[in-house]
């Protein structure tokens, strides 16, 4: 079983990665981007065969190391 | 004084912190130095630095993977005992990661590493670190990283104001610091982690002796208590 978990910075966190990608679109000719957020996608491949478990596990990964929750939020996908 | 200094896969001021140590402590008490993978600390430490550098190479977070790993884990329990933790650079990232200190440290506002010396400026004397400074003293200090840009919530940042736990600032924010802060003490004020590096500045034909007060301050703490 796989998982993909998604991390991204929560609301009103400054982001200067994601600001720094914008300008850049902006100076490509990319008109329009208002914003833009930056995160980063961790896929795991699991044991684990029951789907509420595996989430579950992951849960607990991501509050122990794969997310910062001071500044960061994350989405569980079992795929 | 007996002192350790925690040494990570990608630490690089390891031996800068255990010499600053050593001139304090006297050489018959050598600073001892403490692999990752070691599963105890030395007894009766009085004092563990955290050092600099790139633990881990800096995967996922700064500090995120030093900071589970179990000597780290070692240190939070000696630190909920009451002994003295400093944590520079890299080790204040892996105190805030591993919850000893409040907040993070994320990437610099200007997306830049930034090496230079900066003015920081002492907030507080009341702590083991800072008792050999003045309130306002400025220091002159190498900082040296890519991820120094202090934030943490309102709440917790009010504390930290209120129970004078603020120990430096920079006299001209690098970074994007929240409130210019550069290092910040635990509630019991026995932990501190700051970005600047006092290590560096102990020794007049190696760019100063502004540093020293820090290792002195420690060693007299020790000494009254």
């Amino acid at each position: 079983m796989k998982a993909r978990v998604t991390v991204t910075l929560k609301a009103g966190v400054l982001d200067p990665q994601g600001e720094a990608v914008r300008r850049s679109l902006g100076a490509l000719g990319f008109e329009g981007v208002e914003a833009v957020r930056q995160g980063k996608v961790i896929e795991l491949d699991l044991a684990e065969t029951d789907p509420a478990t595996a989430e579950e596990n992951v849960r607990k990964m991501c509050e122990k190391l794969l997310a910062n929750t001071v500044i960061e939020n994350y989405a569980i996908e079992i795929v | 004084m007996r002192a350790a200094v925690i040494q990570f896969p990608g630490s690089n001021c390891d031996r800068d912190m255990a010499v600053a140590f050593d001139k304090v402590s006297g050489h018959n008490k050598p600073t001892q130095m403490v692999w990752h993978k070691d599963d105890h600390l030395p007894e009766g430490l009085d004092v563990i630095g955290i050092p600099g550098g790139f633990s881990f190479g800096d995967y996922l977070r700064c500090g995120a993977i030093a900071a589970r790993s179990p000597i780290v884990q070692s240190v939070v329990e000696f630190a909920r005992r009451g002994g003295y933790v400093l944590g520079i650079c890299n080790g204040f990232q892996v105190l805030t990661e591993s919850g000893l200190l409040p907040g993070v440290l994320m990437r610099n506002s200007n997306l830049k590493f930034i090496c230079k010396d900066v003015d920081v400026i002492v907030r507080t004397t009341d702590s083991a670190f800072t008792n050999r400074y003045a309130k306002g003293q400025k220091l002159r200090m190498p900082i040296a990283h890519h991820d120094g840009n202090y934030t943490t919530d309102p709440d917790s940042l009010r504390r930290l104001k209120d129970e004078d736990r603020i120990a430096f600032t920079y006299d001209v924010n690098p970074n994007g610091s929240l409130d210019d802060i550069a290092g910040i003490l635990s509630e019991n004020r026995r932990v501190l982690g700051m970005m600047p590096h006092p290590e560096r500045l102990n020794d007049p034909q190696l760019g100063g002796t502004d540093g020293s007060g820090l290792f002195e301050s420690i060693a007299e703490a020790l000494v009254s208590a």
